[in-house]
Order: C-alpha cells, then structure tokens, then sequence
C-alpha cells in the first residue's frame, strides 16, 4: 500500500532522512518510534508531501507519488494528523471536519459527499462542540477533531504523529480507545508515531525504530519485546 | 448653497469615494491577505476595466451596454489577473519583493501600452440617461444639496459587491477552503484542497472586482493609462488601515479614507488633505500596526 525505497529528504543543505525504506500493508498498523529530532515529523511530513523527497522513491496504492502534490495525495487516500494537530483555530469544530471533505470532492464525490456517521460515534464530545471555535477547544478535544477530521475523508492509510503528546491522562485513554476502534471497525492502514511504548506494543503489527535519520531497527510487535528497543528510545 | 448642504454634500462625496475605493482596496486585501503578494499591477485592473468598458461602448452602444459593460469589464481584468497569476506571481511564490518589482513592470507595461493604443488623452464614456441626472433638494436648509444618480449607482455596486464576496467567504465550499488557506495553507493542502487553484480563483475575484470599480469610474472621470495610480495609492491606504485580508476592516477602512479626504477638503486644498490623511495614517498605524481590527488570540500569533 505504502512503500518508501530509499527516500533521503533534508532541509537545505542538512540531511534529516537518509536512506529510509518501509512498507505499511493495507490494513496494516505499523509504528514508528525514536527519540526526539530521530526525523519522525519529517518523514510523515515526506509522505504527505509536505515535504520535497530529496531522494528514493515513494509509492501509494500502485503510483508513484514522489513529485505529487499534497493535495493530490490526500485525494488519493491519505488522511494526516500532524503534530501539534493542525486545527483551523477560527473555523468551527463543524467547518474543520468539512474541510476533512475536501479530498473527497476533489476525487469527485461531488455533494454526495457528507460526514460518516461513526465520527461522532467514536468521538461523541465533537457533535456538543461543533459550533465552538476550533482554538478554543484543549488539547485533547483538538486531537480528536483532528482525527475525525483524517477520518471524514475515508483514507485507506491514516498517518498519525504523536496523537497523545501532552494531552491530559483520562484523554489519553479515549483517544487510545478510539485508535483501537478504528483499527478494528474500519480497517484503515495506520502509520502511528507514538512516544507510549506500551501503547504502541499493544496496537501495532509491525514497528521500526528511527534514529539520526536512519531506521536502526525493524519487526513484528509478537515476535520482539517492547524491552528489546527500549534502549533504542530512552534518552 | 446652504451650509448643511455643502457639509452633507461633502458627506456623500466622502461616501462614494469610499466605495469605489471600498472597490479598488477589496482584491488588494484578499490577495495579501492569503498569499502575502502586493500586486503592484492592481491599480492597472482599474484602468483596464475603464478601456474595457469604453470599448464595449463604442461597439454595443444599445440599451444593454451598460450591463454588458459591468460583465466584460469584470470578466475581461479577472482573465488579466488569472493570467498574470499563472504566468507571473505563482512562479515567484515566497519571494514578495521580486513580486513587487515584477508587477510594477507589469504596472508600467500596461500602462504604456494603453498609451500606445488609446492615446495619452483620457476616453470618456458617457453613463446612460436613466444615471446622468441627479437629485437636488431645491428649498430649506438643505438646497442646493445634489445627489448625482452615477455617484449613488456607484454606492450601491460596492455595497453589493462587498455583500457577494461576504456570502462567498462564509458560505460556499471555495469560502471555507479560502479561510482554510489563509489560516493553515499546509494543512489545508494535507486536506486535499487544491491551493494553487484557491490562489488563482481569489485573485482573479480581485482583479475582476478592480475591473468593475474601473468600469463605473469611467462615467465620472474619463478614462486614461494613468487611472490605476491615482487610485491605487489610496487603495493601499485602505488595506494598511483595514487590516490584512479582513473584509469588515477593508469596509471602514475605505469609509475612514473617504470621509477623512472629503471632509478635509472642505477646509483646505486637495493637496494638503493628502497630505493630512497620509499623516494621519502614519500615526494611526504607530498604535495600531495591524490595521483597525488586528487578528487576536495566541493562534494566529503562532501562524
């Protein structure tokens, strides 16, 4: 479903990503771990296209999609939370998830197009909130929105960056919930960066581990212990 | 001519300047406002609308003329401004001060060029019969007071114009997308919404109302290369004071300037209220340097 072949991206002159290969399967839930500035942002930035590939080849769904636009990539079924998660702070809780309709009309739903039922089945705080501003809402109600939002265009590959990043505890939960849901209810492919080790044991099939824009270590969640990359990832 | 009737007459001056500067100032705030371009050539799309307006005139000279005037003037600088998008400012993305200087000789290439082909004297056109007249209170305190239909017709566009684009931002699919952009254009692309196409369809909306400002222009002065510029310094004005894309700021901004060179007008020459509006500006922006309604809160600080 998605492929990554040797994709090297920087800034500028400095490298950030070097040699990056991975593979997430369709349906498949695959973490990336690493230590902060490993170029975790960066290489889902990479993949959403938000980010020129300096290097290598990226593949979605049988195209290459090295040099296309984001939009076009979006269009073409992936959804993005991004870290920090990218709300619209003067549009309302509604109009954010609208906008999650926009890959859609550009494939060419047309007005059919129209938000699936189970966003607010699995994040029922959203319908209370839909008219409120985005920028007010915490940090928690934002990483819902944003994940709704990833939702309502009906991705077939969901790219996730630390969607429980200083976020409250009880939240925390509920959005780990959420994940679970998804994963079982919707069979969408995730690529989920994630800092709770346990979490990320517990919810994915495959996991790599990044470091210095390298990926240093790669398996199957049920064949290696969360212990065994541990040391990968403590500072 | 009583006095109450100079003082309202210099009221409705100030208003309908207003307007066609509300006109002129209305692509130039949504442009900077979403893609941070100042688009040099903006005044030209005035002077192009004129041209436009004169020529459709000349060749449909027929009741209909009028209206056909207002829609090939608007649609004839939007095609001007979607091709200068496309060929120009969309390759010099991120590079605002190369923008200025490539539009500035898109600016004087236009102008020259309506040199060569109209000629350095002005065109007039003349507004059809049911807009020459005027209302004039004939007796009380007030006569002498004299309202020119043109100038009235000219309050109404703008007032109608600035209500479309208002509808289009807030309620239509292309409204939410430009909103989007404005406030996260990275995230909006994430999305799936086409930014360049955003980009090309907001300024050409710019450029095609600057068209019709040019249009209804031509029936109080005439028509020539140099129209843009002698509206384009205030129409900057205005998007400094209003704001930056921020259409309620754009609309009391333009009200502000009018009003200010009209009622300074009554007291001194039309130079020096230049210069008094251009003072009071400078001053204004010392306090508030995002214009009258500064964008608030911690997000857009973070933007």
């Amino acid at each position: 479903m998605l492929t990554l072949e040797q994709v090297g991206a920087g800034y500028g002159l400095s490298r950030v990503l070097n040699d990056v290969s991975l593979r997430v399967g369709p349906g498949e839930l695959v973490t990336m771990l690493g230590r902060n500035g490993a170029g975790k942002t960066t290489l889902l930035r990479t993949i959403v296209g938000l980010h020129p590939v300096a290097a290598g080849k990226v593949t979605f769904a049988g195209n290459d999609v090295t040099g296309m636009m984001p939009h076009a990539r979006a269009r073409s079924g992936i959804g993005y939370v991004p870290q920090g998660r990218g709300i619209f702070p003067h549009l309302t809780v509604r109009e954010n998830l609208r906008l999650g309709l926009a890959a859609r009309f550009g494939r060419g739903e047309g007005r059919g197009a129209k938000l699936p039922d189970y966003i607010f089945d699995l994040f029922p705080v959203l319908a209370r909130l839909s008219e409120r501003k985005g920028g007010l809402l915490s940090g928690g109600e934002q990483q819902q929105l944003a994940i709704a939002r990833a939702l309502a265009s009906k991705p077939t590959l969901l790219l996730l960056d630390e969607p429980t990043e200083g976020i409250q505890p009880s939240i925390v939960q509920d959005i780990q919930a959420a994940l679970k849901r998804i994963r079982c209810e919707l069979n969408v492919a995730m690529l989920l960066v994630e800092q709770y080790l346990d979490f990320a044991w517990s919810i994915a099939d495959r996991f790599y581990v990044i470091q210095r824009g390298s990926i240093a270590a790669a398996g199957d969640t049920r064949e290696c212990s969360a212990d065994s990359v541990a040391h990968l990832m403590s500072v | 001519m009583g006095e109450y009737a100079l003082l309202a007459g210099q009221l409705f001056n100030g208003v309908s300047v207003a307007s066609i500067l509300l006109l002129a100032a209305l692509g130039l705030a949504l442009s900077f406002g979403l893609m941070r371009v100042i688009n040099m050539a903006h005044g030209e799309m005035l002077m192009v609308g004129g041209y436009l307006s004169f020529l459709t005139y000349r060749f449909a000279p027929a009741r209909l003329g009028f209206v056909l005037a207002l829609i090939v003037a608007f649609v004839g600088a939007a095609a001007f401004g979607a091709l200068l998008e496309l060929v120009l400012i969309r390759r010099l993305y991120g590079r605002p001060l190369d923008t200025l200087l490539a539009t500035w000789g898109v600016s004087l290439a236009l102008q020259q060029a309506a040199r060569s082909i109209f000629g350095a004297i002005g065109v007039e056109v003349t507004a059809p019969k049911w807009l020459s007249g005027s209302f004039t209170v004939k007796s009380g305190a007030m006569a002498g007071f004299n309202l020119p239909y043109v100038r009235l017709f000219i309050i109404a566009l703008a007032v109608a114009v600035l209500s479309g684009t208002w509808l289009l931002i807030q309620r239509t699919r292309l409204g939410l997308y430009v909103r989007a952009v404005h406030q996260d254009r990275e995230m909006a692309q994430a999305l799936g919404v086409n930014t360049g196409w955003v980009d090309l369809a907001v300024f050409a909306l710019g450029t095609g109302v600057a068209g019709l400002a040019g249009s209804v222009l031509a029936f109080i002065a005439p028509v020539t290369p140099t129209v843009g510029q002698s509206y384009i310094v205030y129409a900057f004005l205005v998007v400094i004071l209003g704001g930056l894309g921020n259409l309620l700021g754009t609309l009391l901004a333009a009200a502000v300037v009018g009003l200010f060179s009209a009622g300074a007008q009554i007291f001194t020459s039309v130079s020096f209220a230049d210069v008094l509006l251009l003072m009071f500006v400078i001053a204004f922006i010392q306090f508030r340097p995002s214009g009258i309604f500064a964008a608030r809160g911690r997000a857009l600080e973070e933007a």
